[in-house]
């Protein structure tokens, strides 16, 4: 088989433009044009500064809002535009999100041990030994099931709510997850445990991950292929040792340049102004003639054009 | 650098609590060190550990943070025996603040114009044409418009505000300006500016030495001269940023730089781990070591607390077993 009959997921050409104001609209491309895969037991970093649409595609990916454009296939079957109820519980059971703030995942009114009793319901009705299941899975991330259950989500951290999420993941052995900036909840020492926690998971059991992040060098370690967003634009992808040794559109290697690094130091003489990439973007899509993607090595693609987006007035 | 060098800020022996209902949480618990003149000093630490205390027992203390005991320094004065009026008669000039949460410092309604003029009215310094023309300059040096002056802060990105909140903090030339976690919401692009535009600051003699915190110590390492590793109140470890960085003594520096993700480590071939167990409560702290709990060297001697220890190297470590830790760093 080759590797594209082996993705779990794949986004072909997803597009999300948001629209505001009822006379006069205006429309933000958040999204534009973006194809991917998601492999199962491969960790897939989509890297993004602030505002380049990097929560939107994961929202996508969810399902939690509807693209504009393009297509989603899971397990070689389309889904854009299921609107059946009981094809999309189904969906919803095979995904698990993390969020940046887990407080707005959990019903507030609701115990742990209720939510963990609705999860069963509506999924899994059938289980028997749910207790042991629950414990073996908060073990799994570190939490004491005896401290947990009978909290409320307001008496835990946000970590505490993050590896909550991750160990339902568990408990209902997603195929995918989504994991949008969870480190920032997370203190400098448990943040290093969930982590690896996160990809011996998806290794072990064959999950595919998606892991948002602006941190690069955390990228760097976790990821198998990465994806570099900007503007909405996926400018860079494949994998990750290529793309972070051999970066090759202006704006990875600007970001490249900006992670600080504790073996070098950054070049102070070299004028580094953050504003001019806009410009260094511009030339590079108007110097060369080429369109769309081009492969420049095995597994690593480039954006040599940005790609026209249907037109949606 | 020689030991004669002009210091700027003396710390001796500082201890600021915070006094609260259920005793006193010791954030700064006997700091020593200096600040010399024209240097970056670097300050790292997990959160929790103090480094935004030492900030604001330096510039203001306000209840419930206290001043318990020791000195602070500047230029000859004690700062902690100065009165709330004396003490505002320095900032900004002697020494400014760039606040941890200044981008949401800026009053929605007013201009960034009328901003800067309000601040440096209350400094007693009038806003006239000839100081408009130095903000102007400003402007040039961290790379902003003139037109930025005329608008409101919400048309600003983040980067953006936060080079105008440096411009604010530096604009009376002070000797010492302490900069706390200014990167912190910042994008990695933007990062990169800001930090180094502390540096050029300090090199154009706008700014006198910085105390520069952060969580963050490759960000830091790239533009320190020495940097100061706290721990739970304490000083764990000070040096010249090198030394730190590469040659570190302290197994909380240790520990804290072989956590670091960084490119070139992947998953699959070596398991950062993170420094296990957390902080120690700062309420309630007992002799000892204050690492000891989570360190690997730990020995019966860590339940005394130690003492500082300074190395030819110039080099100030608070730790009994240093000596030891350091020869096993091929390890």
């Amino acid at each position: 088989m080759s590797e594209e009959n082996k993705a779990i997921l794949k986004a072909e050409g997803l597009t999300k433009i948001f629209s505001s104001g009822i006379i006069n609209k205006e429309y933000t491309v958040a999204v534009n044009n973006a194809s991917f895969e998601l492999y199962p037991g491969k960790v897939t970093s989509l890297v993004g500064e602030s505002g380049s649409g990097k929560t939107t595609v994961g929202r996508l990916i969810l399902k939690l809002i509807e693209p504009t454009a393009g297509k989603i296939f899971f397990k070689g079957q389309d889904i854009t535009d299921i609107e059946d109820r009981d094809t999309k519980k189904e969906y919803y059971r095979q995904i698990q999100g993390v969020f940046q703030d887990p407080f707005s995942s959990f019903n507030p009114l609701f115990k742990i041990n209720r939510i963990f009793d609705i999860l069963f319901r509506e999924f899994e009705p059938e289980t028997k030994n749910r207790e042991e299941l629950i414990s073996q899975s908060l073990e799994e991330v570190n939490l004491n099931p005896d401290r947990i259950l009978d909290k409320y989500p307001h008496q835990l951290s946000g970590g505490q709510l993050q590896r909550l999420l991750i160990a339902r993941a568990l408990l209902l052995d997603v195929d995918i997850l989504v994991a949008d900036e969870i480190i920032s909840m997370l203190d400098a020492s448990t943040k290093m445990g969930v982590l690896n926690l996160l990809v011996d998971i998806c290794r072990d059991k064959g999950m595919a991950v998606l892991f948002i992040t602006h941190d690069l060098n955390l990228g760097y370690y976790l990821s198998d292929d990465t994806l570099i967003l900007h503007e909405g634009n996926l400018v860079e992808r494949g994998a990750t040792t290529k793309v972070y040794e051999n970066p090759y559109h202006p704006y990875t290697q600007m970001l490249f340049d900006s992670v600080p690094d504790i073996e070098e130091k950054w070049d102070r003489s070299k004028e580094f102004i953050p504003e001019q990439i806009i410009e260094a973007v511009e030339e590079f899509y108007q110097n060369n003639d080429e369109e769309g993607y081009k492969e420049v090595e095995e597994n690593h693609f480039v954006l040599m054009s940005i790609l026209e987006t249907e037109n949606y007035k | 650098m020689a030991d004669t060098e002009e210091t700027v800020l003396e710390v001796k022996d500082l201890k600021a609590y915070y006094r609260v209902m259920k005793g006193d949480v010791k954030a700064v618990d006997g700091l020593n060190f200096t600040v010399r003149r024209g240097e970056i000093l670097g300050v790292v630490g997990e959160s929790g550990c103090g480094k935004s205390t030492l900030a604001y027992s330096l510039i203001s203390l306000n209840k419930p943070l206290q001043h318990i005991s020791g000195e602070a320094n500047l230029l000859g004065q004690d700062l902690m025996k100065l009165s709330r009026e004396e003490k505002r008669k320095l900032k900004m000039k002697n020494i400014s603040i760039i606040p941890q949460y200044a981008l949401d410092a800026f009053s929605p309604t007013k201009k960034i114009k009328t901003f800067i003029k309000d601040m440096v009215k209350q400094h007693g310094r009038r806003a006239d044409k000839e100081f408009m023309d130095k903000v102007k300059t400003r402007f040039e040096i961290v790379n902003l418009s003139h037109s930025v002056l005329d608008r409101y802060s919400m048309e600003l990105s983040g980067g953006m505000k936060q080079r105008v909140v440096m411009l604010i903090s530096s604009l009376l030339d002070p000797d010492l300006i302490i900069a706390d976690e200014i990167t912190s919401a910042l994008d990695v692009t933007s990062q990169r500016y800001v930090t180094t535009l502390l540096a050029d600051l300090r090199d154009e003699g706008i700014i006198g030495s910085a105390i520069f915190i952060t969580h963050d110590l490759a960000t830091l390492y790239q533009i320190a001269d020495r940097i100061m590793v706290m721990y739970a109140g304490r000083l764990a470890e000070l040096g010249n940023a090198d030394e730190i960085v590469h040659n570190p003594r302290h197994p909380y520096t240790r520990a804290l730089i072989n956590s670091l993700p960084r490119i070139g480590i992947q998953h699959k071939d070596e398991r950062l781990t993170g420094i296990k167990g957390t902080p120690p409560d700062l309420t309630d702290i007992e002799e000892g070591c204050r690492f000891r709990f989570r360190c690997q060297y730990r020995t019966e001697e860590c339940d005394k607390s130690p003492k500082m220890e300074k190395t030819h190297q110039r080099h100030y470590i608070r730790c009994w077993n240093y000596e030891s830790v350091g020869s096993d760093k091929n390890e």
